[in-house]
């Protein structure tokens, strides 16, 4: 997970004296994203953080989870962060802003309440930009092996010899 | 000793495809003394190279060239570029498949004569006696291990069987079991027995399941009578001046292209690819495709009456513990019009991992409506719903001449609208479903829309008269002596059953016939 790293050789108190914050959420600074308790940061090439911090909020919108956390979320729509990509992302994110606006809210990152984001984003759905971002995450984000433990999911049990002597018939409570 | 025959060795009998269909004809030839070249597009895998994980193994295994859709059906939107989920490896889609091995009911097999006129339908009946289909039904049985038949046991309950079961008999099914499966329950015919191990859809790593992959074909090339050239992509089939084929021509691995001659060629690429084969074959003599005369080919494409319904719990079920397909209730598989549509449907427990799940659970679908179902993963059971569709002649394979392929060929385009029936079928199928859960405690169901194919059928349908198909009884053209049909595109119609075992028992017969004629002089 090489997202996770924080920008080389910063600690937590550098990180955030150096950060604006955006949105609720998210701790935004020169060419890096971070959690507000700097649980984690991701340092970004092309994309800008604003720009990035609002791609995040949006997927975790559409794909909501409550036990998963922003990391993962930021390694699902990492691959955007490309010189071939960032326009694209730059421009979808400016129409979501730009729709915030029309609702009355500063940007998208500054509307607090998720309903308010969905109801922004339903406006965009058929929009190319939501259909790659939600397409994307699908494999981008519940493909992600260390997320599967939220949800119960044990992966492959071949090297562990199937389930025929762990539980494939353990249901008690029929 | 493998065999390895000359291009221009036209003395062999040619089979393209090494699935159930193709890879059992080309052992059955073998086994027979017959010299048979087999042709598969994709790689050789055996069960140490299947990885049991979903995206992974769909990279590794599915047929992913382009094809194109059209038509009404959700698929199309879903997964516009992508109608089914069959596999390109030596073994075919027989690596994928889950095992369920049932036979088709008499009445199925005379569908036109039961069901009457079925307006938009295109039904006809099989011209097989299904008494005269027996025999080989249990040589196919007996082929692939099934349990439950031929005194071999049933597999045990898993917990996503246990939560249909106990559904079922609270609504008053009565056939409810772990199935007619080809996976072993105890070790059979030099393969293990099933370990529970889930990711059926991927490969059997213990081989428990049958696939053509690891019996049929090397058992074939055994006999030093056959030879298996796999990375050979057919580009068609061509005829010698009387009409009759002479030849395949195929890219290699290469990509270079090559032409192998031949005494007899049979037809097993699934029921989009043969097709596609077919009419790509197309010449000055038969300038709409070949085996083509009655415009049949391609046409009445089938792929069952699907969709899949979960339910959510409020305790752990782990429906992915264990086989994917774990047992079955067959009670509305019967024919019975007071149900607002003619044919029947099984019910047969399904599992997908996560990463399916988030892909097919709603395709398209966001938000806390989504998210919150998948949430509750862990409490999920799930079913699937197999049933007879109506063939259709506007649902079709025809080729895209506005998409090639990697070799410069017109891809298929798979055009399928749902008949009222198979809408007023899936709708009674979603409600029992929706009930077999609520039975057992569920507190949220799932009405799961239907997943790309992998029973696809009927594109080069059998029939009696020539102008009604493409093949007769045998799987033989009509319009072409020495050119057989070996797939589950020869079927007249689709029955309720999952097809794997019929094109298996259709295969094995097919052979007799072939081995037969060709000892005659008759082909």
């Amino acid at each position: 997970m090489a997202t996770k790293v924080s920008p080389k050789g910063m600690t937590r108190r550098q990180l955030l004296a150096r950060a604006t914050v955006a949105g609720a959420s998210f701790v935004v600074g020169s060419g890096f994203v971070a959690a507000r308790n700097a649980a984690w940061a991701t340092e970004l090439t092309a994309i800008s953080p604003t720009a990035f911090a609002t791609l995040v909020q949006m997927a975790r919108d559409i794909y909501p989870h409550d036990k998963i956390e922003d990391q993962y979320y930021v390694i699902a729509v990492k691959g955007y962060d490309t010189a071939e990509t960032a326009p694209e992302i730059a421009m979808g994110v400016s129409a979501l802003d730009a729709a915030a606006r029309g609702k009355g809210f500063a940007s998208y990152l500054y509307t607090s309440w998720e309903d308010d984001r969905v109801r922004i984003l339903r406006g965009m759905e058929e929009s190319p930009f939501f259909q790659k971002v939600r397409g994307g995450l699908v494999t981008g984000l519940y493909n992600q092996k260390a997320i599967w433990p939220v949800f119960g999911y044990e992966g492959e049990s071949y090297s562990k010899g199937g389930y025929i002597n762990r539980g494939f018939d353990d249901i008690d409570w029929l | 000793m493998v065999a390895k025959f000359e291009l221009s060795d036209d003395s062999v009998v040619v089979i393209i495809g090494t699935g159930a269909g193709g890879g059992v004809l080309a052992n059955e030839l073998a086994q027979k003394g017959v010299k048979v070249v087999a042709l598969e597009a994709g790689g050789r895998y055996l069960p140490e190279d299947y990885i049991n994980d979903e995206w992974d193994s769909f990279g590794q295994l599915a047929w992913t060239e382009p094809r194109t859709t059209s038509g009404d059906w959700r698929v199309s939107k879903d997964f516009s570029g992508l109608p089914a989920w069959i596999v390109k490896a030596v073994g075919g889609t027989s690596i994928h498949w889950a095992g369920a091995s049932l036979r088709f009911q008499e009445h199925e097999f005379k569908a036109k004569t039961h069901y009457g006129d079925v307006d938009g339908a295109n039904l006809l009946d099989w011209p097989i006696d299904p008494a005269e289909l027996a025999p080989y039904y249990d040589k196919a049985e007996a082929k692939l291990g099934v349990t439950r038949t031929g005194g071999r046991p049933g597999l045990p309950g898993s917990n996503n069987f246990k939560v249909l079961e106990k559904g079922a008999k609270a609504l008053g099914y009565k056939e409810v079991n772990t199935g007619h499966m080809a996976i072993n329950s105890v070790e059979y015919d030099d393969r293990m027995a099933c370990q529970q191990t889930g990711f059926c859809f991927q490969g059997c790593k213990w081989g428990a399941k049958w696939s053509s992959a690891y019996t049929d074909i090397p058992r074939g090339e055994a006999t030093g009578n056959l030879e298996v050239r796999d990375h050979s992509h057919v580009a068609r089939i061509v005829h010698d001046d009387k009409g009759r084929a002479s030849g395949v021509e195929y890219f290699d691995q290469d990509g270079n292209l090559q032409m192998q001659k031949a005494k007899i060629v049979c037809v097993a690429g699934n029921s989009i690819e043969s097709p596609r084969v077919l009419l790509n074959s197309h010449s000055s003599m038969f300038p709409d495709g070949l085996a083509n005369s009655s415009g049949q080919v391609g046409r009445n494409y089938m792929r069952h009456t699907t969709g899949s319904v979960y339910g959510v719990f409020d305790k752990p079920v782990r429906m992915w513990r264990g086989t994917t397909m774990a047992g079955i209730i067959r009670d509305e598989s019967r024919h019975d019009p007071s149900r607002g549509f003619v044919g029947g449907y099984e019910l047969e427990t399904l599992s997908l991992g996560l990463p399916f799940m988030a892909a097919f659970l709603d395709p398209g679908s966001w938000g806390r409506e989504f998210t919150s179902a998948l949430d509750d993963y862990e409490n999920m059971a799930g079913m699937w719903i197999v049933g007879e569709d109506m063939p259709q002649e506007t649902n079709r394979i025809t080729l895209n001449h506005g998409v090639k392929d990697a070799y410069g060929l017109p891809v298929a385009n798979v055009n399928y609208t749902d008949h009222p029936n198979d809408r007023a079928m899936r709708d009674h199928a979603y409600a029992r479903g929706k009930a077999i859960y609520e039975a057992v405690g569920a507190t949220r169901t799932l009405p799961t829309p239907p997943y790309p194919s992998t029973h696809n059928l009927g594109t080069n349908r059998m029939s009696e008269r020539p102008r009604d198909g493409v093949v007769n009884m045998h799987g033989q053209a009509h319009d072409v002596p020495n050119l057989f049909v070996s797939d589950g595109s020869q079927f007249t119609t689709g029955a309720s059953e999952n097809p794997t075992l019929t094109i298996v028992a259709l295969a094995i017969r097919q052979a007799d016939f072939i081995s037969n004629e060709m000892s005659k002089g008759n082909i």
